[in-house]
């Protein structure tokens, strides 16, 4: 379907390039221009809030992968997370392990958890998955309370900024690039997996699973798979996380991290890798949105304490308002948008899907 | 003997909030991850109508109850009728959407200072020995009493009414059910009502107990492993289940740690789900339903 008006694909090379029309090719040149001179105008606070989104967005990735392509709900996201930053956090502090070897380690972990609370879809569905995954999620998080009470690092465990060879990841700049190509890594990759054989095969069994089955897609090896890739991508963004915050604490890791994760994929647009960015970053900065608001408008000080129950309620109802009025999410807002454009000033019947 | 008597008190309170759990569930397919939510806003509409009208516990508790029950009717006439018939996927974050914006609504209008409403009311809540040194509060005994006229009553109402008649119809085939001339709405709805009331009934008494403060939410969870163990659809299921997941806190807490007793619930949970995920008075078929 085109993207374009007049646009139409003549070629095979055409039909597998990541990016269509030279239009989108302008565009994209723009953006990574923009992104990387960005980190030399903004603000410390706007540094931090994008590789905030940077870090979100990996996790969100998975999820997406997970939940909108391969159709598994997942609640244990922030299980997952909190497995990674626990990894790291524990191998620092027992063998002062650098980086190299926590990321990956990590990621092994991660994969084994994927495998492990994976294998529960195999005979579940719906929400007795959900509720299997929300069961994963308590008892990681019970292990590594677990942990820091017995050595007695009840306040928090404090990790050194990580060092890759001579460089220290240390200064904010050096941070946001280093997010920004994780992020660029996770996304490529995501999007090369949605449109290869195993992102059809989870579509597939997102959609029917017995008509999967039937032509050929092996469901259990693909559910697997699609578990091992969420968990894998979700724990190495937890050790990424652990590194940045410097400081891994259960308090961090509670269902509404899940939630917020969950609340990323369905307000952008679930089977959408572009939803999944949109998401990512209306989640990310609501809450800092809220605050701008309401120093905008001189909420007195006696209300300021209010300022988190405010956010919890907002955010409550935001994601009620898109799962009620827009289930697409922000992706069918665009797509509409962008259909309306295609061809202006004549209309056109919207095609496209989200 | 006080670990028998404790995991009594704590059964109990979990099949109270458990069973409007599968109220929905059984009527609707819905499962309702706000159902902690629903139970603190129980706690405080009590705490509010001793604040502002009756000192008395008995009127002051029903009449929070009539809060609770119009709460559930709200719920389902302002969100959850526009998605009846979604997916059940979006059903589900709804209700999690909603348990966020009822946490986020109890701090705006009661802030998250703890909260003794018993106090309030001017009632102690005594200890009673009982055989073998082991003791149970007042409140501990309201539990398990209420816990058992909201059985019986259920029961009798499902098994013999005419309306518990169309709501098990409506659980069953509600395609059928609405041909019947049966309106779903008000059918969903009602499971709706009994679930906020049941949940805002064991809110209104652990905040007796103990005390009322945000965090309560927290015992809202631990009862999906509850309905789990004893079948999403089953309703007698849940007082074994509640038994159950009540033992292994007590003993998580006895015998590993505190933090153990967080965990242990969901343990349970995992093991249900591998060897005989219908739970234990669930049908088989509802694994393929939802």
């Amino acid at each position: 379907m085109p993207f374009a008006s007049g646009y139409f694909k003549t070629s095979y090379r055409e039909d597998l390039s990541l990016v269509e029309t030279r239009t989108r090719r302008l565009f994209l040149i723009l953006l990574s221009a923009a992104l990387v001179a960005f980190p030399f105008i903004a603000s410390p606070f706007l540094l931090d809030l994008s590789s905030q989104v940077f870090l979100a967005l990996v996790g969100a990735l998975a999820l997406m992968l997970l939940t909108g392509f391969a159709g598994q709900i997942s609640l244990g996201h922030a299980g997952f997370i909190a497995a990674g930053a626990y990894v790291t956090a524990i191998l620092f502090k027992e063998l002062s392990a650098p980086l190299w070897v926590t990321l990956p380690a990590s990621g092994l972990v991660g994969a084994i958890l994927g495998v492990i609370f994976g294998l529960p879809s195999l005979r579940l569905k719906g929400v007795y998955l959900a509720l299997s995954t929300l069961a994963m999620h308590f008892i990681v998080v019970y292990f590594g309370a677990e942990y820091e009470s017995r050595r007695d690092f009840a306040t928090g465990i404090v990790i050194k900024p990580p060092a890759i060879g001579p460089f220290t990841i240390r200064d904010p700049v050096t941070w946001y690039f280093v997010l920004l190509f994780v992020a660029v890594v996770a996304l490529i990759f995501s999007i090369n997996l949605v449109r290869s054989r195993s992102g059809r095969a989870w579509v597939a069994i997102r959609d029917r699973e017995v008509v999967a089955e039937a032509i050929g897609v092996r469901v259990r090896l693909y559910k697997l798979s699609a578990f091992v890739t969420g968990a894998v991508m979700t724990s190495v963004s937890g050790c990424l996380f652990a590194y940045y915050r410097g400081f891994v604490s259960v308090e961090a890791y509670t269902l509404f991290l899940t939630i917020q994760y969950v609340a990323m994929i369905i307000i952008g647009g679930l089977g959408s890798i572009l939803g999944t960015i949109l998401g990512t970053i209306f989640v990310v900065l609501l809450p800092y949105t809220i605050d701008a608001a309401g120093r905008a408008l001189h909420v007195p000080d006696r209300l300021t304490t209010y300022m988190f129950a405010m956010q919890y309620s907002a955010f409550g109802l935001i994601m009620i308002i898109f799962l009620v009025f827009e289930p697409g999410g922000l992706v069918a807002i665009w797509t509409r948008a962008r259909n309306y454009f295609i061809l202006w000033p004549f209309r056109r019947k919207a095609f496209g899907r989200y | 003997m006080q670990i028998i008597v404790n995991t009594l008190v704590l059964a109990s309170m979990y099949s109270l909030i458990g069973c409007g759990f599968v109220m929905i569930y059984r009527t609707s397919r819905v499962v309702n991850l706000a159902q902690g939510e629903l139970m603190a806003m129980g706690g405080y509409f009590l705490f509010t109508v001793v604040l502002a009208l009756f000192k008395d516990p008995l009127p002051s508790f029903l009449v929070a109850s009539i809060f609770s029950l119009g709460l559930g009717f709200m719920v389902y006439f302002f969100l959850m009728r526009f998605l009846t018939g979604e997916s059940i996927f979006a059903a589900i974050l709804t209700t999690i959407a909603l348990g966020i914006l009822l946490r986020g609504l109890i701090t705006l209008i009661w802030t998250s200072q703890l909260r003794h409403p018993l106090e309030k009311m001017g009632i102690a809540n005594n200890s009673h020995a009982l055989i073998g040194d082991a003791v149970v509060s007042t409140f501990g005994i309201v539990t398990l009493v209420s816990a058992f006229c909201l059985y019986l009553g259920l029961f009798l109402c499902l098994k013999f009414t005419r309306v518990g008649l169309r709501m098990r119809a409506v659980g069953e085939n509600p395609l059928l059910a609405s041909r019947r001339g049966i309106r779903l709405h008000n059918y969903y709805a009602l499971s709706w009502g009994i679930a906020a009331f049941t949940g805002g009934l064991a809110g209104m008494i652990q905040s007796c107990d103990a005390i009322l403060e945000p965090g309560m939410v927290a015992i809202g969870l631990k009862t999906f492993p509850v309905v789990l163990v004893g079948g999403l659809d089953s309703l007698a299921g849940i007082i074994p289940g509640a038994l159950i997941v009540a033992m292994a806190e007590a003993v998580a807490i006895n015998y590993i740690s505190p933090q153990a007793s967080e965990a242990a619930p969901f343990v349970v949970l995992l093991i249900m789900l591998l060897v005989r995920p219908w739970g234990l008075f669930g049908t088989k078929e509802e694994l393929e339903r939802v």
